[in-house]
Formats: C-alpha cells, sequence, structure tokens
C-alpha cells in the first residue's frame, strides 16, 4: 500500500509531535509546526496523535495513490483537489486508487497536514519519525520528499470500503470539525506571549514596542525560528547570557536588536536574551504565519497561558469522543 | 547549593545555580540531572543540563486536577524544590573518561598554522599543548553531540573566523576564543579548525547516539593521516 509523490512541492517532510528525550545531547525536537492541525488530521482517520504525517509548506505536492486510502487534510486551505473536483478538508475522505491529490495556493496559512489510515509505515529514529533536516536523519531517509519518492502506509483496522463510486475519485463523510473549535487561523494575527527569562535586561521603551508595534515575518524565517523586523529592541547594557537551553516560542533577541522566535527546529541551547515566550496555545496561528505577515503580540501572564492550554487540551478531548464516535457510525453504517 | 526557579514558557522551568561556569556548580547539576533520570516525577518530559542551569521540560496536563487553584507550574516547582532539598550536596559520580583521537593540521585541520602565529608557536607546540589539556563537556548543544568544553590552555586561544565557513566537515577540531569543540556533523561555523577526528559523535541508530555525555573528561590524542584513513574505512 503506498503512496507515489509525482512533484514535491515546496517543503513537504515527515513529521510527528516530535524527538522528545534527547535534548540533553543537543538532538533538537522538530515535530510538526502546527501540531493541533497534525493532532486533528490523524484523529480524523483513526490514528493515534503522534503518528507521521506530511507536512506540506506554502506550495503542495502532487501524490498519486497506489491503493484505495482513507485520509484527511487539516491546516492552512490550499484548495486540494482530485480531478478538479475540490477536497474538503478537517474530515475524512476516502480515496479511490489511482486517484491524484493536488494542492493550490492558499489564501491563509503557511501549512497542511496529510494524514493517511494506518500511518506512513517509516521506521522510527529515536523513538520519532520527524524529519530532521539538517541531521538527515528520521522521517523519509532524512530529507524533504522528492518527486518520486513511494511511501508506504500501514493497513487500519478504520479502514473499511466506503463504496466510492467508480466515476468518483473519492468520497467524504458528512460531519467535519465545527470550525468553531479551530484555533482563529487568520493573517496578521495577535499572538499571546508571557514575559521570558531576560525580560528585565530591556528597555522600557523596548518593552513597551514589543506590546504595541506590529511585526513582520521577514523571508529568512522557517522552520527554524522566525526572523522578525520591527522596532529594534534595546537592552540595558551589553551583557553575556550563559547558554541554556531554549524552547519552540522562545523569543531571543539578536545582537542587531532584531527578534527571532524560535520554532520546531529550533536548536537545544542558546546564549541570546529570551523577551518573552509564545503561549503554547498560540502556537498553531504562529505556524501558519507566512513571510510578509504582521504580527501583533498580547502580554498575559503564565497562570493565564497554563490556563489557556488546560481549557484547549478539555476541548481537544471532547473533540476525540465526538470524531470517534462519528467514524464509528461511519463505518457501522457502510458495513449493513 | 543555591538555586532559582524561572518559567522557560509555559511547559518548563529552568533550575538556575549562580552564573559562574564552574566545576562545582557542574558537578551538582549533573548529580541533579541523575538524579530526575533515575527517579523522573510524573509528568517530567526529560532535562537539559547546561553550564549553570538544568531545564526541566513537563506535561501540564498530568498535573491538571478537579477544584485545583494551583497551576501545573507551582506543583512542578514544588517537586523540583523538594528533589533539591533532599539532593546530596558532595555526591562524587565518577566522570568517564573519552580519548578522541584527531590528525592534525594539513587539510584536515587548515587553521593550525593560523593558530601556531597567532600565538607565536609551533604547530607542533599547539598540538602538544592541546593534546596535553584534559578537558570537561560541561554541556552538550548547539548541534547533536556537540560538547562545550572548559580547559583549553590561553596559549593557543584564537580568535574565530572573520567569515563562517560555510560548511565545516563533521569530525572538525576547531578552537573559538577560550573553547575547542568538535563539529559532530557537517554545519556552517566560524571556529578556527586545527585538525579532525575519524570517530562519529552522532550515532542516531546507536542505543547511546552522542559519543560524549554532559560530565564527561576527555582528552585529545594525535594520530597520523595513515591512521586517520584506516579509522575512516
Amino acid at each position: 500500500m503506498s503512496l507515489t509523490i509525482l512533484r514535491p512541492g515546496l517543503l513537504t517532510t515527515v513529521q510527528d509531535l516530535g524527538r522528545y528525550g534527547y535534548q540533553r545531547i543537543g538532538v533538537m525536537v522538530s515535530g510538526a509546526m502546527d501540531s493541533f492541525a497534525h493532532r486533528m488530521a490523524n484523529l480524523l482517520v483513526g490514528n493515534e496523535q503522534g503518528e507521521a504525517t506530511l507536512e506540506i509548506t506554502l506550495i503542495g505536492p502532487v501524490i498519486r495513490f497506489e491503493k484505495d486510502a482513507l485520509i484527511a487534510i487539516c491546516g492552512a486551505d490550499f484548495s486540494p483537489s482530485m480531478e478538479g473536483i475540490p477536497v474538503p478538508t478537517w474530515r475524512p475522505v476516502w480515496v479511490r486508487k489511482g486517484s491524484i491529490l493536488k494542492f493550490s495556493p492558499s489564501e491563509v496559512g503557511a501549512r497542511a497536514y496529510l494524514a493517511i489510515a494506518g500511518g506512513y509505515a517509516i521506521d522510527p529514529v529515536m523513538n520519532s519519525r520527524s524529519t530532521f533536516l539538517r541531521a538527515g536523519i528520521g522521517g523519509f531517509q532524512g530529507r524533504a520528499l522528492k518527486a518520486g519518492d513511494v511511501l508506504n502506509f500501514r493497513s487500519s483496522s478504520n479502514w473499511f470500503d466506503s463504496g466510492v463510486q467508480n466515476d468518483l475519485p473519492f468520497t467524504y463523510s458528512a460531519w467535519r470539525i465545527s470550525k468553531n473549535l479551530l484555533p482563529l487561523y487568520r493573517k496578521n494575527p495577535t499572538i499571546r506571549v508571557m514575559e521570558g527569562g531576560e525580560y528585565e535586561w530591556f528597555t522600557r521603551e523596548a518593552q513597551a514596542n514589543f506590546f504595541s508595534a506590529p511585526f513582520t515575518v521577514s523571508s529568512q524565517s522557517d522552520r527554524m525560528g522566525y526572523r522578525l523586523t520591527g522596532p529594534k529592541m534595546a537592552v540595558h547594557e551589553q551583557r553575556e547570557l550563559i547558554s541554556e537551553a531554549v524552547t519552540m516560542g522562545t523569543v531571543q533577541i539578536s545582537s542587531d536588536g532584531n527578534p527571532i522566535v524560535l520554532m520546531a527546529d529550533r536548536a537545544t541551547t542558546g546564549g541570546y536574551p529570551k523577551l518573552a515566550h509564545i503561549a503554547t496555545v498560540d502556537l498553531p496561528l504562529l505556524a501558519q504565519v507566512r513571510p510578509g505577515e504582521q504580527l501583533w503580540f498580547y502580554k498575559i501572564t503564565l497562570q493565564e497561558a497554563q490556563r489557556l492550554w488546560i481549557r484547549r487540551e478539555r476541548e481537544i478531548q471532547q473533540l476525540i469522543q465526538g470524531i470517534n464516535f462519528y467514524l464509528r457510525l461511519d463505518k457501522t453504517r457502510h458495513s449493513q | 547549593m543555591r538555586y532559582q526557579l524561572k518559567p522557560l514558557g509555559d511547559q518548563a522551568v529552568i533550575v538556575s545555580f549562580g552564573n559562574t561556569i564552574d566545576p562545582e556548580t557542574h558537578r551538582f547539576i549533573k548529580t541533579f540531572t541523575a538524579h530526575l533520570h533515575e527517579h523522573p516525577f510524573p509528568g517530567l518530559i526529560e532535562c537539559v543540563p547546561a553550564f549553570t542551569t538544568v531545564t526541566v521540560y513537563y506535561d501540564p496536563g498530568l498535573w491538571i486536577q478537579e477544584n485545583d487553584s494551583r497551576l501545573p507550574y507551582d506543583h512542578v516547582c514544588e517537586t523540583v524544590e523538594t528533589i533539591l532539598t533532599a539532593l546530596p550536596e558532595q555526591e562524587e559520580t565518577a566522570a568517564r573518561f573519552v580519548e578522541i583521537p584527531v590528525c592534525y593540521g594539513g587539510e584536515l585541520g587548515p587553521d593550525l598554522e593560523f593558530v601556531a602565529q597567532h600565538n607565536g608557536l609551533s604547530s607542533d607546540e599547539v598540538i602538544r599543548i592541546h593534546c596535553e589539556g584534559r578537558y570537561l563537556v560541561y554541556m552538550i548543544g548547539f548541534s547533536p553531540g556537540f560538547p562545550y568544553l572548559g580547559g583549553l590552555s590561553e596559549k593557543i586561544a584564537a580568535p574565530r573566523r572573520s567569515s563562517p565557513r560555510l560548511v565545516i566537515p563533521a569530525g572538525s577540531v576547531g578552537i573559538a576564543g577560550q573553547q575547542t569543540g568538535i563539529y559532530p556533523i557537517a554545519t556552517p561555523g566560524g571556529w578556527q579548525l586545527i585538525g579532525r577526528t575519524p570517530l562519529s559523535l552522532f550515532r542516531p541508530n546507536m542505543e547511546e547516539p552522542s559519543l560524549l555525555q554532559a560530565g564527561d573528561i576527555i582528552r585529545f590524542c594525535q594520530i597520523s593521516e595513515d591512521e586517520f584513513k584506516f579509522w575512516m574505512d
């Protein structure tokens, strides 16, 4: 059971929820940039949340399914289609063997996730299937996908004959994840942040500007980090920070005064002062911001960030129950 | 040992032990890290030791209870403080000793001459001094398996290159300021390269993927180009 990459798109990589447990030896976490969309795509096809998905970036790939498959596409809307027919996102889609999936440029958002029932048959490296591009390990041969790559996927107990009619490339469920339950994906979003460890190193003016001025995401932004331009963040005095751990969402200020937001492929440690941290609940929003867009930062406390996270995770638990219920219902209906 | 706790985002806490890089602080960090490794508390994801800090990553989900007004961060801090209070200060753990064979100079160490000239030494003297040192691995960071080493002699310190190289081959041994280090994977970098080791510092398919661990003591020893080639085969 496999699919073939006919065109690779800009940067299509295999990702899961990250490679944890090895940061102490300098191994970055990697993983899906928008973990919410990644988790939902998996759940919609009956996978565990941590199964690998394909992360699609800005320009999508062209993929041929060599076998019938159950898939879900979540995240940015790249107007996916098969034979010119739009493929709906945020819901399970049954694909007929031989169908070719294409993507178009998106209006909003930078990344989409393609999950397949059963999961991609890829051996984990250091307990993760995420691609660690710089070290060339994990994912599909440690690299971004290329034309001609053939990815196998495993069989799934969730698979069932959905009765795709012979003249159609796919069919889909009557239900989907309600838009009300998604993060507020939008252009130029406001992102909630907490003060960072070296917040007090920065001048009053820098602190005030950080929370009131817009920042532009520069074109030198990638899975490693987003470089921002806007008002320069000045420190009271130049001081050396002894290198220590950094994490996804850490906003560090480089020596030229520009912020860098560290993302999935960040190094494990860093020596720049940390002005702020993105609240974990808002990382999916940030993951969908494209170069050239603007960001605003809104200050919250650690307490608020953790409460928001707890609330979000409770919503996700409810979502999981709903998805599982409807998936079972679909299966029962079709087996009658 | 005195410590301070501060959050690193909403899913990690940095435990900080002062502002000086010294073997005593390092020993305590090593003891603390080893303890967390052997006795992980519920919700601990992993911990990352650095020069003066240990960062503890946790899963806030495991600390959520009904009718609990306290947050995951409060619970984790309390747990960490309890561990630190009970931790013996003087526990001496044996350091692993690792020898790193290096072929110095030539194509494998194109900046050896520069380091020698900069310090008014001959290339052989630079090699001798580099091999005489005993280096403590304070932490691993920057890239997989990259050791931050303490113990370089001032006599062979050298500034970074003014323009970094785009690719530094894996195994390159370099000097930058008062530091010496080894590049485990090919990356860009600005260090002065004095030699190369045939050892793999990062071996993703092995049970212990990093050759070096924080707390190891290492020594460099000189090998010939023939020996280097033999090792590489």
